[in-house]
């Protein structure tokens, strides 16, 4: 057949849809009977299309493409409607069955690279396995190649190595060439980059693109990201609460979303936002300019109240027989925060910006170099002074599962640094508690709960109750809002801001994500592989990036070069 | 259905769109113990063990209330292995005591061995255990080595050279099996506790606590601690059961507790010469002894499930 003929019969003979998913609804038996995670799904995806599903976590967004792959847990089953895999319906075919379209017809790119190669064979015996189970060849040529197409260098010699000498980016590299080695005609792609950093992202996504279109693959992409879908799908289709709710092409949708929940996520998506709560927040502060330029002048006092001076931080790492080597985690670092602002430091994973703010917590001491707190050198404190700096410099993390003691109620969570630092009685402490939960918009009723009853979002809220409990004066937000769902995302990053108006606090703000850097930061320090590559403004930075490393940030960010209207933007 | 190009939008009303992260307010608050005692009261498991060592303590505490016959004084040589008579429902032993008597005082010794000796091997262990954990360095290394010695010792061998030390062999009483059962068992508490704190000394919520100025000591007596008792619980329960066997074991090979004191390994030991004979005389000690291990271990067993983290809602 030549090129010609296909094109004829696409325009004449309406085409099948590869995946065709008609009602779907799921339903899962639990301790406290059945739940529905999935109703009446629908999608349909035609040869050649990537279509991806977006939805925050919990929507039915995975479990719709475990159902099309026939993988659901045990204790999950497809309850209605038809999944139609050209044409044949696979909603209720037998493991056998499923077991042929697996690799050949559907292949899967699992989300987390880290846990989904087996440790404990190489990884071109994992890809001869797939190739293997579906008759395919399987000569070391055969599997060298197969990971030569997903992008890995050398590959020959790559498939000896075992899963720990790889990086993140080139495992998920190896999965991708594991889910297309038998040339499948549907790709499932479940969050395949989210666990990576934007630049790595965006270099395996591309390289997916191009696989994908040479083969002719369709792909089903499963993210939490609209700005990514919108980038890299032709349809996108939203997800709430097991339902789909929109559905449509991508920029079609973005432009003009119809159902309210498709209308709040592309509000509040950072990727697509552009300086939102800021300059929300430079606007009113003009606001007051125009009233009493004095009294804000005074308010909004400049002075720097964090100094960091060529800090350096060495760890010696072990190679055996009492060898060692000096690894700088962080080397010559040095910025000023001024009081009142926030300050945003960036950088991928290993460039040494956590190991910066636990220096500045006092939680790891520097090497060398100077950390001063409102003109008092820190390195000397001790006793009773550190005890005072505690009070003024609050941290909050990343994990709002880990950061919470899950013996202490909300009330003893909340009141912990009153009572360490012994400030007034038991009642001056419960009005307080209560006051901090107005604060942070959470109802006083929730004193006597846990913190296994809360959501990720309510329990990073009340992480900030906690920080601010002391009135601190500098709060360190290690990745504080990564691990949130966009619209929990935005919810906490404006509850920040308008924290930091109310409260005139000092943010230091460590994150990987620069999308969240230009809603909430004033001042960006660009870091890679332990040094600052470029501190400015954050639009400075934004508009005008002088280093190459941070273009290279800002254009991984995804769906960052798509234009929307201005209303949406 | 949408088809290739259509913009679908599902009415609103189908989906009514909730305020963003709602708090739940509708089930009262749950801690981690609260949590744990709503799984166990409906494990059929844990109700009948519960049932069980409740009857045990109640035995323990009260044996006057089971029975009216002294066991060491009533003892008349004419009744020397008798057959079950009205009053007298298992019989006797050797020496013409009431075996059911006998049975019931002696779950006084049997149980005071297992609760001293476990609350002495969780005293001595955790302690030991956290700060080895906690601190790590030489105080870990030391500790690790000093278990491993315990460790390498055969338990039943280590106590009978321990009992029969001169201090311990001419003071026998409950308190010296006490002693030799925790000097030989603490390393396993250590180390399960060692391991537990371990696992959160790095959790995000000590550092969060040091940070606001909690001190490093109080971060573990606070935090750490508390989060890792679950597994010490479960372990302490599990050895309640196999301390008293020990404490039978070694009275039945005559280096436990005293003649004296009336104890079901004793008389295993007394029933030994009359096997063959009178089985019966044994099999009752025994049988008290094995149910009152068993219930425990199925106790151990019942809250290790509901003390498992993973089970736990998030």
């Amino acid at each position: 057949m030549t090129s010609a003929n296909i094109r004829i019969d696409e325009a004449t003979a309406p085409v099948r849809p590869i995946l065709e998913i008609k009602d779907l609804a799921i339903t899962f038996k639990t301790g406290s009977g059945e739940v529905k995670a999935v109703k009446n799904a629908h999608l349909t995806i035609m040869p050649g299309e990537t279509v991806a599903i977006v939805g925050e976590s919990g929507s039915g967004k995975s479990t719709t493409a475990l159902a099309a792959i026939g993988l659901l847990p045990n204790n999950g089953r497809v309850s209605g409607g038809q999944i139609l895999l050209d044409g044949e319906d696979i909603a209720h075919a037998p493991e056998k069955r499923m077991i042929e379209l697996r690799g050949s017809h559907i292949g899967m790119v699992p989300q987390d690279p880290m846990s989904n190669l087996n440790p404990v064979w190489k990884i071109g015996y994992q890809v001869r396995e797939t190739l293997k189970a579906n008759g395919r060849p399987d000569g070391p040529e055969d599997v060298a190649r197969v990971l030569a197409e997903a992008g890995l260098p050398d590959a020959a010699r790559r498939a000896k190595q075992y899963p720990h000498e790889f990086s993140g980016g080139m495992r998920q590299r190896a999965l991708i060439a594991i889910g297309l080695s038998c040339q499948p005609k549907l790709l499932i792609a479940d969050e395949p980059t989210s666990a990576l950093d934007v630049t790595v992202q965006r270099r395996i996504l591309d390289h997916l693109d191009k696989m994908t279109t040479e083969l002719g693959t369709s792909v089903l992409l499963i993210t939490h990201d609209l700005g990514l879908a919108a980038e890299r799908a032709d349809k996108v289709i939203v997800m709430y609460q097991g339902n789909v709710v929109e559905a449509g092409p991508s920029l079609e949708l973005l432009r003009n979303p119809q159902h309210p929940y498709t209308r709040r996520l592309v509000e509040s998506a950072p990727s697509l936002a552009s300086r939102r709560i800021q300059v929300a927040k430079e606007q009113g502060v003009e606001a007051e300019d125009l009233l009493a330029p004095v009294a804000v002048a005074k308010e909004r006092s400049t002075d720097e109240i964090l100094q960091i001076k060529n800090l350096r931080k060495i760890y010696k790492l072990r190679q055996g027989l009492g060898q060692t080597s000096d690894f700088a985690a962080v080397d010559d670092v040095s910025f000023t925060v001024k009081r009142g602002t926030t300050t945003a430091i960036v950088g991928e994973s290993g460039s040494g910006k956590s190991t910066v703010a636990k220096m500045v917590l006092q939680l790891e001491k520097p090497t060398e170099g100077q950390i001063v707190f409102d003109g008092v050198d820190t390195a000397g404190l001790k006793g009773k002074d550190l005890f005072k700096f505690r009070r003024r410099v609050q941290p909050i993390f990343q994990d709002p599962y880990g950061s919470l003691d899950p013996m202490y109620n909300i009330f003893r969570t909340i009141e912990e640094p009153l009572r360490v630092h012994k400030i007034g009685n038991a009642a001056s402490r419960e009005k307080k508690v209560r006051e901090l939960l107005d604060q942070v918009a959470l109802p006083q009723s929730m004193m006597q709960r846990y913190p296994n009853e809360l959501s990720g979002g309510q329990r990073q809220r009340i992480a900030i109750a906690r920080a601010l409990a002391l009135d601190p004066e500098v709060i360190i937000c290690d990745e504080a809002v990564s691990a949130l769902d966009v619209l929990v995302q935005a919810q906490v990053l404006n509850l920040l801001a308008d924290l930091q108006d109310n409260l005139g606090l000092t943010y230091l703000f460590i994150t990987h994500d620069l999308a969240v850097v230009r809603q909430i930061a004033d001042h960006v320090c660009v870091m890679e592989k332990g040094k600052l590559v470029e501190t400015g403004s954050t639009d400075d930075v934004f508009d005008n990036p002088r280093e190459a490393y941070t273009q290279a940030l800002l254009d991984a960010i995804p769906g960052g070069s798509l234009l929307l209207p201005p209303a949406v933007a | 259905m949408t088809s290739n190009t259509e913009h679908f939008v599902a009415p609103v009303e189908e989906t009514p769109l909730l305020a963003t992260d709602a708090v739940k307010t509708d089930q009262a608050p749950l801690s981690l113990w609260a949590d744990a005692w709503r799984k166990l009261r409906r494990r059929p498991l844990f109700i009948v063990s519960s049932l069980l060592i409740l009857l045990l303590v109640t035995v323990a505490l009260f044996p006057g209330l089971f029975t009216s016959v002294e066991p060491n004084n009533d003892c008349q040589l004419s009744n020397s292995e008798g057959a079950p008579t009205a009053g007298h429902p298992l019989g006797f032993t050797l020496q013409g005591c009431d075996v059911y008597s006998r049975v019931i005082h002696g779950t006084q010794a049997s149980l005071s061995v297992g609760v001293l000796s476990v609350l002495a091997v969780v005293i001595i262990g955790v302690t030991l255990g956290a700060l080895a954990g906690y601190y790590g360095g030489w105080l870990d290394a030391v500790l690790a080595r000093l278990g491993d010695i315990f460790f390498a010792l055969p338990i039943i061998l280590g106590a009978l050279v321990i009992t029969q030390l001169p201090l311990f062999r001419e003071n026998r009483s409950v308190w010296t099996v006490v002693m030799t059962i925790s000097l030989l068992a603490w390393p396993q508490m250590a180390r399960i506790t060692r391991g537990a704190v371990i696992e959160v000394r790095n959790a995000d919520f000590v550092t969060a606590a040091r940070s606001l100025g909690v001190s490093k000591f109080g971060a573990l007596v606070k935090h750490a601690l508390p989060n890792a008792l679950a597994p010490v619980i479960v372990l302490a329960t599990l050895e309640l059961g196999v301390f008293i066997v020990l404490e039978a074991t070694l009275s039945f090979l005559g280096v436990g507790l005293p003649g004296s004191v009336m104890s079901w390994g004793n008389d295993i030991s007394a029933a030994n010469a009359s096997i063959r004979t009178n089985p019966g005389i044994l099999l009752y000690p025994a049988a008290a002894l094995s149910i009152t291990v068993l219930s425990f271990i199925m106790l151990g067993d019942a809250v290790r499930d509901a003390l498992d983290p993973k089970s736990r809602q998030r």
